[in-house]
């Protein structure tokens, strides 16, 4: 099943980017939230923030969507200079909060025929395309529900239906799979994909290395408001980490620690666990044998081994 | 880049779209609705019009259950406006995030406050649609028709107190805040401005104070109308409820998008 696509959009990935920041700061108080950031959004990719708390990304994302002021730079969202044109932005955008916050009073298919309305958008004009963001959102069985009676899950989705009721050519997510079931959001992402694949330009934030290991075709890391990089995923593991980690849990003795650090590019000891990264691991595998009361586990490098090389390991509380 | 909370509001006619939002939720819920705007005009005019009419007798050449009629008319809008633009207006804005919703579509808080206002004039009317019918069916309207020019002036009523409701909720930290409003501005209004006893019963310097309070305009055009007699001085009273209604809009989208805007 898919959302209609009204003929009105025009699809084609153009060179143009959809998004174009320069410079751009916000501050709140002395905190500078967002500190002078750089960033094009391709057209038809997905492309995802990755920060800890407080790194800038829902300030950045709300930008976007001209509900937040910036101090200075430049922003422009599909040809729109913001914050000027931020009525037109948000009638070709749509918005994925990261608290849902759908119409308690209202059912699932009220929810969404109001939401057009909001858009410009009457009953019968949408008529076909809710019936199809329903199926879209697996919610055709629930739709004259109310929407309290509705799952986290469901409602998760049904926040995700209204952001493209409007057939929107780009999609905010902010976070769009916190607190949620493997389950659920395996169908996320499923349906993130699809939207992605018929040329909708996707924005997510995310602290979940695998959704972003997954959906995104282009990242930035952020933290304290700054971009610390940018790239695809393959090429951040690469410029960030060593292709192996080999990591240890349990206690390891100073003598092993100082033998892995002569033998590995980078040894690294966090709370119980000890990281060995490397790009050969068979000798070091051979060093550690089968030790008794330590847990060896070697894996490829990924994006959480970028994150917390980029970001630091300290709590963010 | 920074936008100003002081820039002139520019609404559209998308603030209809809120409008309609909330008529929709409201005709969801159309039983409790109609048994608070029938119920306690009825209450009302039954326990004091008829009860404590019979000790009052005429007040101002009226029998006192007319003359009360014709002040519960206005004071029921303005209380009942009063309640949904605090505790409802607060519920859609912070717990429901109804506004947040609504502002990542093209409108802007500039649309959303004024349908708010308008919603809850529209509300202000109802109650008093309510009253008229169950005081005409007590014998309490004796202006007949000429009563149903009151209505437009019960919308102007709604539209001058829906904007300070909006402004107590724009700096409220939760629904207790606003029993400062109700005792504080609602409960000597609905006292002084002539619902239940003329004005002219005061001392000389509240019957001047009292012409600061819009309920008093309110009333001093809405009883003659209900009552059938000519109405004095109808442009200065029609042009303060006016001024009310447009100084405090302004001054809501004002403190909403301090609230809102980040």
């Amino acid at each position: 099943m898919s959302v209609p696509e009204s003929p009105s959009v025009h699809r084609q990935s153009t060179s143009q980017p959809v998004v174009r920041a320069r410079g751009l700061v916000k501050c709140f108080g002395k905190l500078r939230a967002v500190d002078a950031v750089d960033f094009d959004i391709p057209a038809g990719r997905c492309f995802g923030f990755l920060g800890p708390n407080g790194a800038g990304k829902t300030t950045t994302l709300k930008m976007l969507m001209g509900l937040a002021d910036f101090d200075a730079g430049e922003l422009s969202v599909l040809g729109h200079q913001l914050p000027a044109e931020a009525r037109a932005i948000r009638g070709r955008v749509g918005l994925v909060p990261q608290g849902d916050n759908l119409d308690p009073d209202f059912t699932v298919r009220e929810n969404l025929f109001m939401y057009a309305r909001f858009f410009g958008l009457s009953r019968s004009q949408v008529a076909d395309r809710v019936d199809a963001l329903l199926e879209f959102a697996n919610l055709t069985h629930k739709a004259d529900a109310r929407v309290d009676q509705l799952s986290g899950g469901m409602q998760r989705r049904l926040t995700i239906a209204r952001a493209l009721v409007n057939d929107p050519e780009v999609v905010i997510l902010d976070e769009p799979t916190s607190g949620l079931d493997p389950q659920v959001r395996h169908v996320i992402w499923g349906r993130l994909a699809e939207l992605r694949a018929r040329g909708v330009t996707l924005v997510l934030t995310t602290h979940y290395m695998e959704e972003a290991e997954r959906l995104c075709d282009e990242l930035v890391v952020m933290d304290h408001g700054r971009i610390l990089d940018q790239g695809t995923p393959g090429e951040l593991i690469r410029r960030h980490v060593e292709p192996d980690v080999i990591e240890l849990r349990g206690t390891v003795s100073d003598g092993v620690f100082a033998t892995l650090t002569s033998m590995a590019l980078r040894v690294e000891r966090h709370g119980t666990a000890v990281y060995v990264y490397t790009s050969a691991p068979a000798p070091i595998l051979d060093f550690l044998g089968q030790p008794d009361g330590l847990t060896v586990i070697h894996r490829r490098a990924g994006l959480e081994d970028v994150f917390l090389h980029l970001t630091g390991r300290e709590l963010r509380e | 880049m920074k936008r100003s909370i002081w820039q002139i509001p520019r609404a559209r006619l998308a603030a209809f779209s809120v409008f309609a939002r909330n008529f929709l939720v409201w005709r969801k819920l159309l039983g409790p609705a109609i048994v608070l705007n029938f119920g306690e005009p009825v209450i009302y005019l039954l326990g004091l019009g008829i009860g404590l009419g019979a000790l009052v007798g005429d007040i101002g050449g009226l029998p006192y259950l007319v003359f009360l009629a014709s002040g519960i008319v206005a004071s029921s809008a303005m209380i009942s406006v009063s309640f949904e633009g605090m505790y409802s207006v607060y519920t859609r804005m912070v717990p429901q995030k109804t506004f947040d919703a609504i502002m990542a579509t093209p409108l802007d808080i500039d649309d959303i406050i004024l349908g708010e206002t308008i919603w809850a004039a529209f509300k202000g009317l109802l109650s008093a649609v309510a009253i008229l019918i169950v005081a005409t069916l007590l014998g309490a309207v004796p202006g007949g028709w000429m009563a149903l020019w009151a209505l437009p002036v019960v919308f102007l009523l709604g539209l001058a107190f829906a904007g300070p409701a909006i402004i107590m909720t724009a700096i409220a930290d939760n629904y207790d805040f606003f029993n400062y409003y109700f005792v504080l501005v609602v409960t000597p209004m609905f006292m002084l401005s002539g619902v239940f006893f003329p004005i002219e019963t005061l001392p000389e310097w509240m019957q001047t104070a009292v012409l600061v309070l819009p309920l008093t305009h309110a009333i001093e055009v809405i009883r003659p109308l209900i009552v059938g007699e000519p109405v004095e001085h109808l442009l200065a009273h029609l042009a303060v409820l006016a001024g009310f209604a447009v100084a405090a809009y302004y001054l809501a989208v004002a403190l909403v998008r301090r609230r809102l805007w980040a």
